[in-house]
C-alpha cells in the first residue's frame, strides 16, 4: 500500500519552526502507514507533539521515560507476537535519548532482534533541556556545556560517537544514515528497512534551528550541506556486514567544510582559527579516505 | 494437586495458571528461578508465552510496559537491586493504570552489598504506586500471585501490583503447595481484558503523554482513588478466593488477639516463627497475640486499629529502615492511631536486616522489652535486635 498521500502526524503540534523532525517523523509515518504502533524516548519530539489532551499522532503511541523508548517497543513487539500481529513497530528517539542514556536498552533490543525499526533523529545535543552536549555532538560545536572561552576556544573536545556502526556491529538486519535533504535515498532506507525482518536502526540527521543556530528557514539547506561536504556520509548496512557497508550517495564534488560551519552559530568560534577549520575538513578527508572506496 | 515446589516456583505457576502472555525479566538473586521456570516452562510447551530476556530490569519494567499497553497480562520478577533499577518505571507503570504483576524476592540493599532477606527493596518502592503484598509461604506466594492478576485488572483498579516472598526463606526453601486446577484459575481469574486504552491501530491513542500542571493533579487524584477502592475490591478477590480454593486470606490476620496485652506485628515469613513462639508463651499464661500483614498497599489502617486498639503494647517487627525515622510499618501504623483516644504504646523493632535470622532469642528479646513497656517503663522506640551495638558505636567514636 502507498500512503504517502495520507498523513499520519498531524499539524498544529509545538516543534519548532525550521526544526527536521517533524519532516522526518512525518515522512516514516507516510511510508509505514496506519498499521504501525510508535513508541518515543523522552525529548522535544515526545513533549512538543503529546500535550494532553491533545496529540499530533494518528497512529498509536506510546512515552514510557527517556532511556527506554527500545525497551518499550520490545514489550510491544512481544504482545504482537504474542498475539499473532504483523505490524510495524517504530521507536522514536532523539540522540540523547539513543546514543547516550538510551544506548543500552537499544543495544539489548538489538541483539535479541526484535523486528523493530528504531529511527534516531540526530540533532547532535540535548536540545529539550537547553543544547547540552551528548555524545553525538560533533567536536568543536558550542553547547551551553562545551562552552567556549579563553581556556576552551573549541567547544566539544571529543568526537562524535559512531553510533550507526556501534549498532550495525551487533549485527543488526539493516542500519543506514540518512538525511531528509536526500529525499529519495531517505525515503528507499526507510522502505527498506522496513520491509526487512529483525532490528533496524536509522541514524537520521535531524537540524535544531535553535541549538546549531541557523536561520530557520534553511534547515534543509543546512542538512544538505553535512552531507555534501562530506561531514554527515549517507551508507548503509546490511546483517552487521561492516566490511561490506554501502555508500549511498557521494558528492560529485565535495563542499569545504567550512560552507557547513559558517551557516550555524555554533561552530561561529571555530571560524576565527584555520587550524580548528583545517583540522575539521582532514577528519572528513580521513573518513572519505579510509571508506570512500565503499561507494559502488 | 500438592506439589513440592520453591518460593519462586510458586510465582513461576502464579505466572503460568494465570495464562500470562509476556514476561520481560532480568536475572537477580534471590528471583532468578522465576525467568529459568518461566524459560523452563514455554520450552516445554506447558506454557504459551513470550519470554524476554532483557538485558537489565529497567528494560525488564519497561518492556513489561509496552507488552501491558498493547493489552496483554504481563508479569515479571526481581528483588533488591533489580527492583531499585526499576524505580523510575514503577511510577509509570502505576501512573499509566498498566495492571502489571511483579514477584518480589524480598532482599536487602547494597552497601554492603548482601543477597539475604529483608524488606528494603520493596519498602523503598512504597510511594510508586504500586499494590504491595507480603507472603508468608510459599502457598501464600502462588494464590496471592494469582490473585494479584484479579485485583490489579479490576476496572475499578487498574493498578500494578508486587508479591513479596522472602530471599532464601521462601525464594529457595521447597515446601509443600497446593496447586489449583487450571480450569479453577482459568474461571477465577478470567480471560485477559484490559479495561484501559491500548495500543490499537485500529483505533490509535497517545499513551504516556505530557501532562502540564492544569491536568496532572487529576491523574494523580486518580491514582489515590484506586488504591482506596483497591481495599474494598482486595477483600472480594479475598472472599471469592476462600470460597473456591478453601484458603483464606485477609489483609490483616490476627491470631490470639482477643485478650493480648502484647501483640507482635510480623510481615512476610517471619510470621511462622513468630506465631510458634506466641504458642509458646500462651502455653506458659502469657498474653501474647500476633498480627500478620499480608498487604501493605494500600495500607489496612482501620482493621489495624481495630485489631489493635485493645493491646497495652504493639510491637512493630520490620525487615526494613528508614534512616532518620525507623521502621516504615512503625510509622505508619503509628500515624494509623493519630486521631484515636484509645490507643496502645506502639514499639518498633528493627530485625532480620540483611538475612540475619528472626529466632526465638530475637522475638525473646522483644517480647522482654515489649513487657518492660506494659510495665510502664521506658523503652526506646525504635530498638535494634540482634545487633552488636557496642562494636558499632566504638566504630563511630561513641566509646
Amino acid at each position: 500500500m502507498n500512503y504517502e498521500k495520507e498523513e499520519f502526524f498531524a499539524p498544529g503540534h509545538g516543534m519548532c519552526a525550521g526544526c527536521a523532525a517533524p519532516i522526518i517523523v512525518r515522512w516514516v509515518l507516510k511510508l509505514a502507514g496506519p498499521n504501525t504502533i510508535v513508541t518515543n524516548a523522552t525529548g522535544c519530539l515526545e513533549v512538543a507533539t503529546t500535550a494532553y489532551p491533545r496529540t499530533s499522532w494518528r497512529v498509536p503511541w506510546l512515552h514510557v521515560a527517556f532511556e527506554n523508548a527500545a525497551a518499550a517497543a520490545a514489550g510491544v513487539e512481544a504482545a504482537a507476537k504474542a498475539k499473532g500481529e504483523k505490524l510495524n513497530i517504530i521507536a522514536f528517539g532523539g540522540d540523547g535519548g539513543t546514543v547516550d542514556i538510551g544506548l543500552q536498552a537499544l543495544s539489548g533490543m538489538v541483539e535479541r532482534g526484535h523486528n523493530v525499526l528504531y529511527v534516531l533523529y540526530d540533532n547532535e545535543a540535548y536540545m529539550n533541556t537547553g543544547i547540552q552536549r551528548s555524545g553525538a555532538t560533533p567536536w568543536g560545536a558550542w553547547t551551553t556545556t562545551s562552552k567556549v572561552g579563553s581556556a576552551n576556544p573549541i567547544g566539544k573536545l571529543r568526537p562524535k560517537k559512531p553510533i550507526g556502526r556501534i549498532i550495525a556491529a551487533h549485527g543488526a538486519s539493516y542500519v543506514a544514515t540518512a538525511n531528509p535533504a536526500f529525499f529519495q535515498d531517505f525515503k528507499k532506507k526507510v522502505q527498506k528497512a522496513l520491509s526487512s525482518e529483525g532490528a533496524k536502526f536509522l541514524h537520521v540527521l535531524s537540524s535544531c534551528t535553535t541549538g546549531w543556530r541557523h536561520d530557520p528557514s534553511k534547515t534543509i539547506e543546512v542538512l544538505r550541506l553535512a552531507t555534501d561536504t562530506g561531514l554527515f556520509p549517507l551508507w548503509e548496512v546490511v546483517d552487521g556486514d561492516l566490511e561490506n557497508m554501502r555508500i549511498t550517495y557521494k558528492p560529485k564534488k565535495f563542499k569545504p567544510v567550512e560552507e557547513y560551519l559558517k551557516m550555524q552559530g555554533r561552530f561561529r568560534h571555530l571560524l576565527k582559527n584555520p587550524e580548528y577549520v583545517k583540522k575539521l575538513q582532514d577528519d572528513v578527508n580521513a573518513w572519505w579516505e579510509k571508506y570512500g572506496h565503499h561507494y559502488p | 494437586m500438592k506439589i513440592m515446589i520453591r518460593g519462586n516456583e510458586s510465582i513461576a505457576y502464579a505466572f503460568k495458571l494465570a495464562r500470562v502472555k509476556v514476561v520481560p525479566a532480568y536475572p537477580i538473586t534471590p528471583s532468578t528461578l522465576v525467568p529459568e521456570k518461566i524459560s523452563e516452562f514455554i520450552a516445554n510447551g506447558e506454557m504459551d508465552a513470550e519470554f524476554v530476556p532483557v538485558e537489565s530490569e529497567h528494560s525488564a519494567i519497561s518492556a513489561a510496559i509496552g507488552a501491558s499497553a498493547h493489552g496483554v497480562r504481563v508479569g515479571t520478577a526481581t528483588a533488591s537491586q533489580g527492583l531499585a533499577l526499576m524505580h523510575e518505571v514503577l511510577f509509570i507503570a502505576s501512573g499509566m493504570r498498566l495492571p502489571i504483576v511483579m514477584g518480589i524476592g524480598n532482599r536487602a540493599l547494597s552497601a554492603p552489598i548482601n543477597i539475604w532477606c529483608d524488606h528494603q527493596d520493596m519498602m523503598s518502592q512504597r510511594d510508586t504506586g504500586w499494590m504491595q503484598f507480603y507472603a508468608e509461604s510459599n502457598q501464600e506466594g502462588l494464590d496471592l500471585g494469582i490473585m494479584a492478576f484479579k485485583i490489579a485488572e479490576d476496572e475499578r483498579i487498574l493498578l500494578p501490583a508486587m508479591v513479596g516472598i522472602d530471599a532464601f526463606v521462601l525464594t529457595h526453601t521447597v515446601e509443600p503447595v497446593e496447586l489449583p486446577e487450571q480450569k479453577d484459575v482459568d474461571d477465577f481469574v478470567g480471560e485477559f481484558v484490559p479495561h484501559y486504552v491500548t495500543l490499537d491501530p485500529a483505533k490509535p491513542a497517545t499513551l504516556g503523554s505530557f501532562g502540564f500542571p492544569e491536568h496532572y493533579m487529576e491523574f494523580k487524584f486518580g491514582q489515590w482513588i484506586a488504591m482506596e477502592r483497591a481495599k474494598k475490591v482486595i477483600d472480594e478477590v479475598f472472599a471469592e478466593f476462600e470460597q473456591k480454593f478453601g484458603r483464606k486470606y485477609s489483609k490483616v490476620s490476627a491470631e490470639f488477639v482477643e485478650d493480648a496485652d502484647i501483640i507482635l506485628v510480623t510481615m512476610g515469613s517471619m510470621t511462622s516463627t513468630t506465631r510458634e513462639f506466641v504458642r509458646k508463651l500462651r502455653e506458659q499464661g502469657k498474653k501474647v497475640g500476633l498480627v500478620k500483614i499480608t498487604v501493605f498497599r494500600p495500607f489496612p489502617k482501620e482493621e489495624l486499629v481495630n485489631v489493635l486498639r485493645n493491646a497495652k503494647v504493639v510491637a512493630v517487627m520490620e525487615r526494613n529502615i528508614s534512616f532518620g525515622f525507623g521502621g516504615a510499618v512503625y510509622g505508619e501504623l503509628a500515624a494509623s492511631f493519630a486521631k484515636e483516644v484509645k490507643k496502645p504504646k506502639i514499639l518498633d523493632f528493627i530485625v532480620g536486616l540483611g538475612g540475619r535470622d528472626v529466632t526465638f532469642n530475637t522475638l525473646q528479646e522483644v517480647v522482654a522489652l515489649a513487657e518492660k513497656a506494659a510495665n510502664g517503663k521506658k523503652v526506646e522506640e525504635v530498638n535494634w535486635i540482634d545487633v552488636n551495638k557496642e562494636g558499632v558505636l566504638k566504630a563511630e567514636g561513641l566509646q
